[in-house]
């Protein structure tokens, strides 16, 4: 969504410094899994905001609906029922979309120019006008949230309420939310939100108790407060230490400039070699 | 041609087929680096966009797929790697700066040719699969994420190494002189023949003895 191009601090396909003298807060969203109810308020929220319906789906027997973000559902919520512990049954709903990573993957594999960016204040979000539909940002998500559209061929995915952030306002499932499970603020403020909520989940029994804002991706703007942080996976497949993938990474780091700079040198050897060596007229002899 | 001074290298369709593939090729090396890396952004606009650039991409590389297989089968047999070869690689330093080299029993193809055609049927073959599997929207969902982080990692190392070697080719073309007129008028003169592709001079002679 359009911002002050000030606040650009990383775009993708993009080798020189995006503007950055602005050094913005870094906000996040801290969703406490131990009192969300799953009301689903959140994703309705979100479909208010952005002026999104999706299409109807059918029902799976489960309570995830839809069954799986789209390119039109930007947040669901993912229902587990686990048994943590023998005969304990756990009901573990987990609001489900973009992490916002601090080193976002999709941005690295994105090869259109400021189809994704990143703010100072650590939001990445989509411009789709520049997006090409290519799906590479697919391959860099460690988390499996960018979503093709049949419909325009371009991709989305959460944007953590840019438009409302920039204007001072929270986004609109943590507005919404009646238990008070999403909240937001900057990010320093957040982890020390979710510190007191540990210790107070830590008292009621929950030894594993913690903070998800995994290191691999240099951390998260959205965050989770899990009952069972050592066991991310049980909630609905998150995953335990998520990094971008080392394919994606030697595929646009060192390879991608190795053998740019291999086909330049290629010209420049042939341009040099024609002119110091001179043409093969070994043929146009008469023998 | 009739003049004696000239020996048929190429029939019609040879070239034909040659430069269909050539053509194609560049279509999806142009629309290929576009997306390689930044720098190369800027060939994006010759197919009217980015998204035009994907959407085509793909489709050249159907029509690709298809004509080199044509292309390849032609030259196929011309083309396997014989010991004697080995010879001819062993000149390569002295050939390459230009100072006069033995005369090595060369067939239609030298052994670098022959490396720049497998090299090339291996990339292309390559670039086809992990294409077709990246292929969005109509391919790439069917296929799990990790598979298509290898593919694309693939596809453009194959690239890489098919626009790399056609660099070669094309200056190679262009630096033996006389050699481009075997596949723009199907034909070289005999002291081109006599020097570069002696074994091959002398099959083409018996036959017209």
């Amino acid at each position: 969504m359009a911002l002050q191009s000030l606040d650009i601090v990383r775009r993708s396909s993009t080798t020189t410094p995006s503007p950055g003298v602005r050094e913005t807060q870094k906000v996040a969203k801290l969703i406490d899994i131990s009192k969300c109810i799953g009301c689903k308020a959140c994703q309705v929220a979100c479909m208010e905001w952005n002026d999104l319906r999706d299409e109807i789906g059918t029902n799976h027997g489960i309570y995830d609906n839809p069954i799986d973000l789209t390119d039109k559902s930007w947040t669901v919520m993912r229902f587990s029922e686990v048994e943590v512990e023998a005969g304990k049954l756990e009901w573990l709903i987990r609001k489900d979309g973009c992490m916002h990573c601090a080193d976002p993957g999709c941005l690295k594999a994105c090869p259109a120019p400021g189809a994704i960016v990143q703010y100072s204040n650590g939001i990445v979000d989509f411009h789709e006008e520049n997006c090409i539909g290519c799906g590479y940002c697919i391959t860099g998500c460690p988390f499996n949230i960018p979503r093709l559209s049949k419909k325009d061929s371009k991709a989305y995915k959460c944007t953590l309420c840019s438009d409302r952030v920039a204007v001072g306002q929270e986004p609109a499932c943590v507005k919404t939310c009646p238990t008070g499970a999403i909240v937001f603020g900057s990010k320093d403020d957040m982890i020390h939100h979710a510190e007191e909520r540990i210790v107070d989940l830590k008292s009621r029994g929950f030894q594993n108790a913690g903070l998800y804002d995994p290191p691999g991706v240099g951390g998260t703007h959205v965050m989770y407060v899990l009952q069972h942080a050592d066991q991310p996976e049980i909630y609905h497949g998150l995953p335990k230490n998520p990094s971008i993938s080392p394919m994606v990474s030697l595929w646009k780091g060192p390879f991608k400039s190795l053998m740019t700079l291999g086909l330049g040198l290629a010209g420049l050897a042939a341009f040099f070699h024609y002119f110091t060596v001179g043409p093969n007229e070994s043929g146009e002899e008469d023998s | 041609m009739s003049d004696k001074n000239f020996i048929e290298r190429y029939t019609f369709r040879e070239r034909l087929a040659h430069w269909f593939v050539a053509f194609t090729f560049i279509l999806l090396a142009l629309s290929g680096l576009s997306v390689f890396h930044p720098v190369f952004n800027f060939l994006n606009n010759l197919f009217g966009g980015g998204t035009w650039a994907r959407i085509l991409h793909p489709f050249f590389g159907v029509v690709l797929a298809v004509s080199f297989v044509d292309l390849a089968r032609r030259f196929w047999n011309a083309n396997r790697i014989a010991p004697a070869d080995r010879e001819w690689m062993g000149q390569l330093k002295e050939m390459l700066a230009n100072r006069p080299v033995k005369l090595v029993e060369t067939g239609k193809y030298n052994i670098a040719q022959k490396y720049y055609f497998w090299t090339l049927t291996a990339a292309i073959a390559v670039l086809a699969v992990t294409g077709f599997v990246v292929w969005q929207p109509y391919f790439a969902p069917l296929f799990p994420i990790w598979l298509l982080q290898l593919a694309i990692l693939l596809h453009s190392v194959a690239g890489f190494v098919a626009v790399l070697a056609l660099i070669v080719h094309i200056y190679a073309a262009y630096w033996v002189r006389g050699s481009i007129p075997a596949m723009t008028r199907g034909t070289v003169t005999q002291a081109w023949a006599r020097h570069h592709h002696p074994g091959w001079y002398r099959e083409v002679n018996k036959g017209t003895k």
